[in-house]
């Protein structure tokens, strides 16, 4: 691998460019790999890359039916936070945001993680108690996030409206200074990059159609668009479509497949300097390095494999982010978009074995996923490798479905009374 | 100065002078121009800097795909636009535009100097570099990226316009007016069917604007255009749409349009709305988006001066302007002809036609040499120069991999011409499947996935007769399919007009190592280098390519550049285009502003505000107001110079010690109905409904199916088959979805009916010890005595004349009932009741108090208590549960063995040590104190408040195998030190329960 600095880019400068090479190696798959990970998006090829820096399992392959990073990890709107209110999810993500604090660093790849802060609004009386009890269990699981009075949210974000006499006043905010953002479609391209420079496979257009297990019922090759390939531990890691790909193998998954969608605007100056973030009223915003305002809707209430969502769901955000940024509804939306996320029941991922020797999951991040990236495939590499949980992610598993130990994110912001 | 008015020409009104500036200085253009046009006639040829290397640039294009000119305009401080272009800024008298991303003027830019170190910063340089040190990203160099990158700078102030949203039903949504869409919607509304005909520009014709000289049928095209354009305006199922872009095609023919309205009046009434969201549902769309032509990519293709040769001749035949004095044309397509011709004809000096096709021949040629116009074939462009505006090209002859007779050619205008590109945007979003056309070079509509048809030069026809007719015969089949019938009429065009498709990509070059810059991406800067760097760096997939280089990302998203980068790929990889393959077509298809998706949802109607019927008393007696859903509910009622924490003592005292009201009207009411209704109830509720005798209530329990708290409320039995029950405020709509999705799919057998009643009830409680001497007088037909109404008894009577049902009911603990009277008597019988209730001392009060009230009694509230984690037993509800029941929601997740684990967390209550403390509700329970993070965390407060008439805190807690832990001493840490409290049961206030039953 080339490495990437100032004095390489000074270099080719005067090189034409003429010295760069291919990022990752455009390979046919082999017969027969010591793993395969199914899903070339951030999280597979994360899981890729610590199954052979971290377990020395190099001969490993991502397979991928499009192009790496085509799916959620190049359609989301790429908050990174690690501020939940249980203790399990809490460590989860936290191990993720820890990981990212280094990971360009660590990739030879800029990742461009900046951590600007990710501020959570409150808008009700239940919000702030829901806000602050967030705040209380954090500051016990070591991870940072405190509270701002309206006035302090608007000195962290300028543009915010506090005013009082609006239909949903900003009654104060929750903010994680250590959360922020990150380049997508870099996650994805750095990884495959540092995964390819030490040996993994990565296989693109390369769709899995059947998963073979041998008389025992564990794992035993993967059938695919470009044939049949030999490997006895599988990972599964497809977003949207972990259900189809799993029903192949006959495992069945409470996982629920809905678009959820997002746009940016046309770029502007700086404007917005942190994630802003309103989870009763549907808004999430933040500014991208072009300028951009990447803004996040809603899931529509209907399931769907389709990359598209309603426009109602869209006009709901919209007008929520001018209410609190009445200054943007000038604002115009350059492109908007669509990905499938797969929903659990209790909104938790799943990282864990499968009924399947051999074959094991991580999916399940429903609208979340991008803040974990480096950390799910850390656990799921981890997983693969021994066979067994990282502590970390061991509350994760398909059984507490069947078991009721859930993990239910959702349902403890959820409002009523 | 190189652009002129030409005298005579174009549709402009050369009568209306208007006045306007840009970057301050002041110009004069005519009704009918736009920013664009008229800065061409002023001589402005520098627009805009681009994005990354802040190269000056000027207007390539004169409709929606410029990718150059971008401005702000300024109707007032608060009305401030960024991004427009230039092209589609009608000008109005005293508009105000600026230049954008420059510093300090835009002929002179400080951050031109990227343009000098651009070696330094090919595509994605910035994933290669400032990795070190670690925190320097984020402090030291994004902020200098994030200053230099976006365009124009965000409006500061709110925006004071106004956005309108409409609904609307066609038989026939024609998208565009240009040939094809005129004859469409001429012939489809003939039929009689609903016609929708939606245009972008402010005039209807597209490209016939452009063609005076052309005649249709005989008539000249500006007297067809107005012909067709009464016929249409004097048929009453036609509606016309100019300003209007329809950009957006969503699932099952729904079409967005955005329709601007007074973005082109000097002084709009205040009254007019800015711009409209329409959204069309159409039987059939027909779209008619005609095409765009591409530019010609070679070094220095994009100087100041450099444009479409289309967009010339738009701005000769429309504006009256001529884009140059001196023009030279490289064209890889015969259509460029035309407007070397038309310029010729309107006395501009064509330089030189270099045309790129070595074969090129034909009428054309022919004409253009006629006209004493020198045409060169085979040819390339080696270089431009001229720092603020083209003066001069390079032109060779290539043949064989070798340039010959080169040669230097002044100009002050290079018009380009590559061929032209479908615009199938909307066809694309709608997903229907492109195909590639090899002899057009072009995707074209193949299979439709929606009842919709392509028409005229957007499905790659050709010439103007056939996209006339085309339009026409689509049009007619559309109707048809909608269900009208009428004949296609047969247009016959006269016009100067040669073949459109050209072919897209590079400029072959002598040596593939040229040093300057061959720009494919205007607006992003990016170059063939750029797209031939990505591929030597791995990235073939043309998604890939397009995010590694921002090729196509720019607020154009593409559309003069997509085809040529592709084709430039294609070339590159050895590989066909469609093996290629073309990126994401994405709504929408030009920006569209935030203010019409939000149309009327803004302040007070951004949510509907839900108010009872003793709202606005409330609000006079000056009740402070919390948002519950989307209600407002009086909080508490503070009287001069209290606080909340004083009006809550004194409500709860007077409740405590008197009598108090309360406006219960929020909580949702559903009424169940039917010879089932019990059963039905039965089945949803943990408890028992079977036995409930009418005139009795039961508080009931709703579970999701995986155990865990749902919704509470009280579950009365009017009749046999009558219940009414009620829910939490919150829950009210989600909890009668449930019961409509349970009904209708799990048990459609039940003869049962739902209505919400929640707007129908005004619902006052009357809590207190003296809550019986109030109503007393006030109701008839009803016995309110304890043997004939107990505690949970329920009977129908009157109130001062108005029905009423009436609940023996206690959220307080105290002697209690709920009248529900209908919504419209709610504030009479409020204020009646408040008047008979002043010689007891009877006090209104609000959630604040309700909630210190039910906590001293430890009842929960569904939300504070419970987070979707929480079982009947966690909450100290075990004893609701029917254990008789075979079955209800629920019931089989309850069976789960973690589901009695003894470590649950259950519901305890917490006094502090400190009376006088009160602990924040979220705070965290540790057993052993001192601990650092991460602590072992064993609980949380859920409720916490002060109360009055035990004279100290007292709070309730979700707490690890906490019944277990009672008398035992935990410990609340906090940032300011620990508090310690003493775990107790959650009952504070009359243990035994004596005061509910007086």
């Amino acid at each position: 691998m080339r490495k990437f600095s100032g004095w390489t880019l000074l270099k080719e400068a005067f090189g034409g460019q003429q010295g760069w090479t291919p990022q990752w190696r455009r390979v046919a798959p082999q017969a027969e790999y010591d793993a395969i990970i199914i899903g070339g998006g951030g999280h597979g090829l994360a899981a890729a890359y610590y199954l052979a820096s971290e377990h020395g399992i190099t001969r490993t392959a991502v397979l991928e039916k499009g192009w790496i990073g085509g799916g959620n990890t190049g359609r989301n709107t790429t908050i990174i936070r690690s501020n939940y209110l249980f203790d399990e999810s809490a460590a989860l993500y936290d191990h993720a945001l820890k990981l990212w604090e280094d990971l360009s660093q660590v990739l030879n790849y800029n990742v461009m993680f900046s951590p600007r802060g990710v501020m959570m609004l409150a808008h009700t009386v239940h919000d702030v108690q829901v806000a602050k009890r967030h705040i209380h269990a954090n500051r016990g699981n070591g991870v940072d996030n405190e509270w701002l009075s309206p006035e302090e949210a608007k000195a962290y974000c300028p543009p915010l409206n506090i005013e009082r006499n609006i239909r949903y006043p900003v009654l104060g905010a929750a903010l994680q200074r250590r959360g922020g953002t990150a380049r997508h479609d870099a996650v994805a391209w750095g990884y495959a990059r540092a995964a390819d420079a030490i040996g993994v496979d990565i296989i693109e257009n390369c769709e899995v159609t059947g998963l073979v297990r041998d008389a025992s019922g564990a794992m035993e090759a993967v059938q695919t668009s470009r044939g049949l390939i030999r490997c006895r531990r599988v990972g599964v890691s497809a977003a949207g479509n972990t259900s189809v790909v799993l029903g192949l193998a006959g495992v069945r998954l409470p996982l629920e497949s809905f678009p959820l969608q997002a746009l940016v605007s046309e770029p502007v100056k700086p404007v917005v300097p942190c994630v802003v973030m309103s989870g009763s009223i549907h808004a999430y915003i933040s500014q991208s390095d072009k300028g951009e305002l990447v803004i996040g809707a809603g899931t529509d209430a209907y399931t769907s494999y389709t990359q598209r969502g309603a426009l109602h769901v869209n006009s709901h955000t919209l007008s929520a982010v001018c209410e609190l940024f009445p200054a943007f509804r000038r604002m115009r939306m350059l492109r908007n978009w669509g990905g499938i996320v797969d929903v659990t029941p209790d909104r938790s991922p799943i990282i864990a074995r499968t009924p399947v020797p051999g074959l094991y999951v991580n999916c399940g991040w429903g609208t979340g996923g991008f803040k974990a990236t480096p950390g799910a495939g850390h656990l799921l590499a981890w997983t693969m490798a021994r066979d067994e949980p990282h502590p970390i992610n061991a509350p994760f598993t398909i059984e507490r479905f069947r078991d009721g130990h859930l993990i239910d994110e959702a349902a403890a912001a959820a409002v009523a009374h | 100065m190189s652009g002129r008015r030409i005298q005579q020409g174009g549709r402009v009104d050369r009568s209306r002078a208007i006045r306007f500036t840009f970057d301050g200085k002041g110009y004069s253009g005519f009704a009918g121009d736009t920013l664009a046009s008229a800065l061409l006639a002023n001589g402005v040829q520098v627009f805009g800097r681009s994005f990354k290397y802040h190269r000056p640039r000027g207007v390539i294009a004169a409709g929606s795909e410029e990718p150059n000119a971008l401005v702000t305009v300024m109707r007032d401080e608060a009305r401030c636009t960024p991004n427009l272009r230039a092209t589609q800024v009608e000008l109005y008298d005293g508009l105000v535009a600026r230049s954008q991303n420059r510093w300090p003027s835009l002929d002179f830019d400080v951050q031109a100097v990227n343009d000098l170190l651009s070696p330094l910063l090919p595509s994605a340089f910035y994933y290669k570099t400032f990795m070190w040190p670690r925190a320097a990203w984020h402090k030291l160099y994004e902020p200098v990226i994030r200053r230099a990158a976006g365009l124009g700078e965000s409006p500061t102030l709110p925006d004071p316009d106004r956005y309108s949203q409409r609904f609307a039903h066609c038989d026939v949504l024609v998208v565009g007016a240009g040939p094809a869409g005129l004859a469409a919607a001429l012939t489809a509304s003939a039929s009689g069917a609903r016609v929708m005909l939606c245009d972008e520009q402010p005039e209807f014709g597209g490209s016939l604007l452009d063609e005076p000289a052309a005649t249709i049928d005989g008539a000249t095209t500006a007297d067809w255009i107005r012909d067709s354009m009464a016929t249409l305006r004097s048929r009453a199922n036609v509606t016309l749409l100019t300003r209007t872009t329809a950009f957006g095609y969503f699932p099952h023919n729904l079409i967005g349009l955005n329709e601007r309205i007074t973005e082109h009046l000097p002084a709009p009434a205040a009254d007019m709305p800015r711009e409209r969201l329409w959204q069309v549902r159409a039987a059939r769309v027909l779209i008619a988006a005609g095409s765009i032509e591409r530019p010609l990519v070679f070094p220095g293709n994009d100087r100041p001066g450099v444009m479409l040769a289309s967009a010339a001749r738009t701005y000769l035949h429309r504006y009256g302007v001529a884009v140059g004095q001196n023009v030279v044309l490289v064209t890889g397509s015969d259509a460029a002809y035309a407007a070397a011709l038309d310029l010729h004809a309107a006395g501009v000096r064509v330089a030189l036609i270099a045309d790129v096709r070595a074969d090129a021949t034909g009428a054309p040629l022919d004409l253009a040499r006629q006209a004493g116009i020198e045409v060169v074939t085979g040819a390339t462009v080696l270089g431009t120069r001229g720092r603020l505006g083209v003066r001069e090209v390079t032109i060779g002859v290539l043949a064989r991999g070798t340039v010959n007779d080169t040669r230097r050619v002044k100009c002050d205008a290079l018009l380009l011409s590559g061929g032209y590109t479908p615009s199938v945007h909307l066809f694309s979003q709608s997903r229907g499947k492109l195909e590639f056309n090899e002899a057009r070079q072009a995707f074209l509509p193949s299979v439709s996935a929606e009842p919709e048809s392509s028409a005229g030069s957007c499905r790659g026809i050709d010439g103007y007769t056939q996209v006339l007719n085309d339009g026409a015969r689509v049009g007619a089949a559309s109707a048809l399919a909608a269900g009208y019938s009428v004949a296609a009429p047969e247009y016959r065009v006269q016009a100067l007009e040669f073949g459109m498709h050209g072919l897209p990509g590079v400029l072959p070059q002598a040596s593939p190592l040229q040093p300057a810059r061959a720009f494919v991406d205007f607006q992003n800067d990016v170059t063939s280098k750029d797209l031939a760097l990505a591929m030597r760096e791995g990235f073939e997939s043309v998604e890939h390519i397009k995010r590694y280089t921002t090729t196509g990302m720019a607020t154009d998203q593409g559309k003069t550049s997509n085809m040529n980068a592709l084709a430039f790929v294609a070339g590159e990889l050895g590989r066909t285009i469609p093996k290629v393959g073309l990126t994401t077509f994405r709504m929408p298809y030009t920006p569209v502003t935030f203010g019409i998706f939000a149309g009327y949802d803004r302040g007070d109607l951004f949510d509907p505000v839900r108010t009872t019927s003793m709202h606005d008393w409330a609000v006079q007696q000056g009740a402070v107001f919390e948002d519950v859903g989307q209600w407002k509910r009086a909080r508490y009622f503070p009287r001069s110079g209290e606080d909340m924490h004083a009006a809550v003592d004194r409500e709860c005292k007077a409740v405590r010690t008197g009598v108090g009201m309360f406006d219960a009207s929020t909580l949702g009411t559903i009424e169940v109905v039917g010879p089932d209704a019990a059963t039905f109830l039965s089945r949803l509720y943990v408890n028992g409904f079977s036995t409930l005798a009418v005139g009795r209530s039961r508080y009931g329990i709703l579970l999701r199916d995986d155990g865990f708290i749902y919704d509470d409320g009280v579950i009365a039995r009017i009749a046999g088959e009558r219940f009414h029950v009620t829910t939490t405020t919150g829950g009210a709509a989600r909890v009668f979805g449930m019961m409509e999705d349970y009904l209708q799919t799990e048990w459609p057998d039940l003869r049962c009916w739902l209505t919400s009643t929640t707007e129908q009830w005004a619902v006052i409680a009357v809590q207190g010890p003296r809550a019986r001497d109030v109503l007393a007088p006030l109701v008839s037909d009803v016995d309110l005595s304890a043997a004939a109404l107990p505690h949970l008894g329920v009977t129908q009577g009157r109130i001062c004349g108005v029905p009423m049902r009436l609940f023996r009911m206690s959220f307080t603990g105290e002697l209690g009932y709920e009248v529900n009277v209908p919504a419209d008597y709610g504030l009479a019988v409020w204020e009646a009741i408040h008047a008979a209730g002043q010689p007891h001392g009877i006090t209104p009060y609000g959630t604040e108090t309700m909630h210190v009230l039910r906590a001293e009694k430890g009842y929960i509230i569904v939300g504070q208590e419970t987070d979707g984690t929480v079982t009947p037993d966690d909450a100290g509800l075990g004893w609701a549960i029917a254990k008789s029941k075979p079955d209800f929601v629920g019931k089989r997740s309850l069976a789960r063995e973690t589901m009695h684990a003894p470590d649950r967390k259950q519901l305890v209550g917490l006094l502090t040590v400190d009376p006088k403390v009160v602990l924040e509700e979220g705070a965290q329970i540790v057993a052993t104190p001192g601990q650092h993070a991460p602590m072992k965390m064993i609980g949380h407060v859920t409720s916490s408040y002060h109360s009055a008439v035990l004279g100290r805190s007292i709070a309730l807690a979700l707490l690890r195998g906490g019944r277990a832990r009672i008398g035992e001493t935990l410990y609340v840490p906090m940032p300011g030190g620990e508090i310690a409290v003493q775990v107790t049961a959650t009952v504070f206030y009359d243990v035994e329960g004596a005061r509910l039953h007086g």
